[in-house]
């Protein structure tokens, strides 16, 4: 059996160095050995997209990742999108319009939301409805979530 | 929920993935993408003794016109980049407009079509769309590369032809003739769950306006996606009008007997591969179902 393998992973801007067993995921690695606790996971079969982050710029789930694989590239966590005071404006806007309940989506929903409004700015409602599909959120109901980053995607800053 | 212990090696080209492969068959794994083998092992339904990580091979993830004019998709393509690709859209605009159905994004930008076809899903769109396209699957071993048409690929439930010494390669579609109409209708509880059943089309008219040829396949009803022979003979060679795609329609029922399951029963998928065929040879011929 193969022993553990160094791996060094740009974690939200920083060179992170480690030895990783093959058989640990990406969200693993983040929760127990970064402790970057914003990534959840619930599903672990990549249905309810809590623990989506991105990948090179793109969201993936972190629990369909091993954290080998990920040798050489870039991770962004939910962590990772917020200003070093404060929130970022599409963060503000999820509380603004009560975007959470119990905020266990909450991650996976920003960082989806993130995901789509860097390659699309400016997306229809049903855009939005199409982007978050992949995100399971069992009590907020959805619309507040969507009004949110609609509400992201407008001009100006708050 | 976590993976059991595996040996794990990064496979740095096609020759090297394959050396593996002929050295640890059965026991070693390919990975793409992920999206379908990782929860797999996460799930503990899947135990290799290695995982031969093939995303590091520039090759198998290029997709590209080659000098005949046909499509070459690399094993490693993620779904979302034939969905965003303008070659995909222009030439083959079937595969490009289906791959929106493939779950979400965030598995698109990771799931492959190489994973697909070999995971064989039965809902799954990718082996549907190669057998409507007439593709062909290429795959490497130690031994050589052998060639298998997509309709030959799937042998059965989760299960293909291709032996565990040998690497899917790439998938190639032939050039669509210029006139080829297609369509692409599924059916899932929420955009991106598995199919609970789907058609995929592509039809060809002359300049008379007469069907000359046409590829219907149905997903989702049986142990892998079924071409709908019944349903292109009722086509071939008739003025595709709204009576004869709804004769090509019920045509597509022959010889099916879905299961029924928790999502559907045997009788509202054959429902479905009715009311479906008939939307998707709709779409492709400019007909309202």
């Amino acid at each position: 059996m193969t022993g553990p393998v160094a791996i060094v992973v740009l974690v939200n801007g920083a060179r992170v160095e480690a030895s990783v067993e093959p058989r640990l995921t990406l969200a693993d690695f983040l929760r127990t050995r970064l402790r970057l606790t914003g990534t959840h996971l619930g599903c672990e079969h990549g249905i309810c997209g809590a623990c989506t982050i991105l990948l090179d710029g793109q969201a993936a789930r972190a629990c369909l990742l091993l954290a080998v694989q990920c040798d050489g590239h870039r991770v962004t966590t939910v962590e990772g999108l917020s200003p070093p005071t404060g929130l970022s404006k599409l963060q503000a806007c999820f509380r603004r319009h009560h975007a959470l309940q119990c905020g266990f989506c909450t991650p996976g929903m920003v960082v989806t939301a993130h995901a789509l409004l860097a390659e699309s700015p400016h997306p229809t409602r049903a855009q939005i409805e199409d982007a978050i599909s992949g995100n399971l959120c069992r009590c907020t109901g959805y619309i507040p979530i969507v009004d949110a980053i609609a509400d992201a995607a407008r001009d100006g800053t708050r | 929920m976590k993976p059991p212990a595996f040996d794990y090696v990064r496979a740095h080209d096609v020759a090297h993935a394959v050396s593996l492969l002929a050295a640890h068959g059965a026991d070693a794994t390919p990975l793409a993408g992920g999206q379908s083998l990782m929860p797999a092992l996460n799930f503990r339904l899947a135990s290799p003794a290695l995982l031969v990580d093939l995303n590091a091979i520039g090759e198998l993830s290029a997709c590209a016109v080659d000098d005949d004019g046909s499509l070459l998709i690399g094993a490693t393509a993620r779904h979302r980049h034939v969905e965003t690709s303008s070659t995909v859209a222009r030439g083959w605009p079937l595969l490009a407009h289906a791959m929106g159905s493939v779950a979400h994004v965030a598995i698109r930008n990771r799931g492959t079509i190489g994973g697909s076809l070999c995971h064989a899903d039965p809902s799954a769109e990718w082996p549907a769309l190669c057998i409507a396209c007439e593709a062909h699957i290429e795959l490497r071993s130690a031994r050589g590369t052998r060639d298998v048409a997509a309709a030959d690929f799937m042998s059965g439930l989760f299960t293909t032809v291709r032996a565990s010494d040998e690497l899917l390669v790439r998938v190639r579609f032939p050039r669509w003739p210029a006139t080829r109409r297609w369509g692409f209708r599924e059916v899932a509880r929420r955009r991106g769950d598995f199919a609970i059943a789907g058609t995929a089309c592509t039809v060809d008219v002359d300049a008379a306006g007469a069907c000359t040829d046409a590829r219907v396949v149905v997903f989702g009803v049986a142990d892998g996606p079924v071409r709908a022979s019944a349903s292109e003979a009722a086509l071939r060679g008739r003025r595709p009008d709204a009576a004869a795609i709804r004769a090509a329609a019920v045509a597509a029922l022959t010889g099916l007997e879905p299961r029924s399951d928790a999502h559907a029963s045997s009788a509202y998928r054959l429902e479905l591969v009715r009311t479906l065929t008939a939307r998707a040879l709709g779409d492709a011929l400019g007909v309202p179902a």
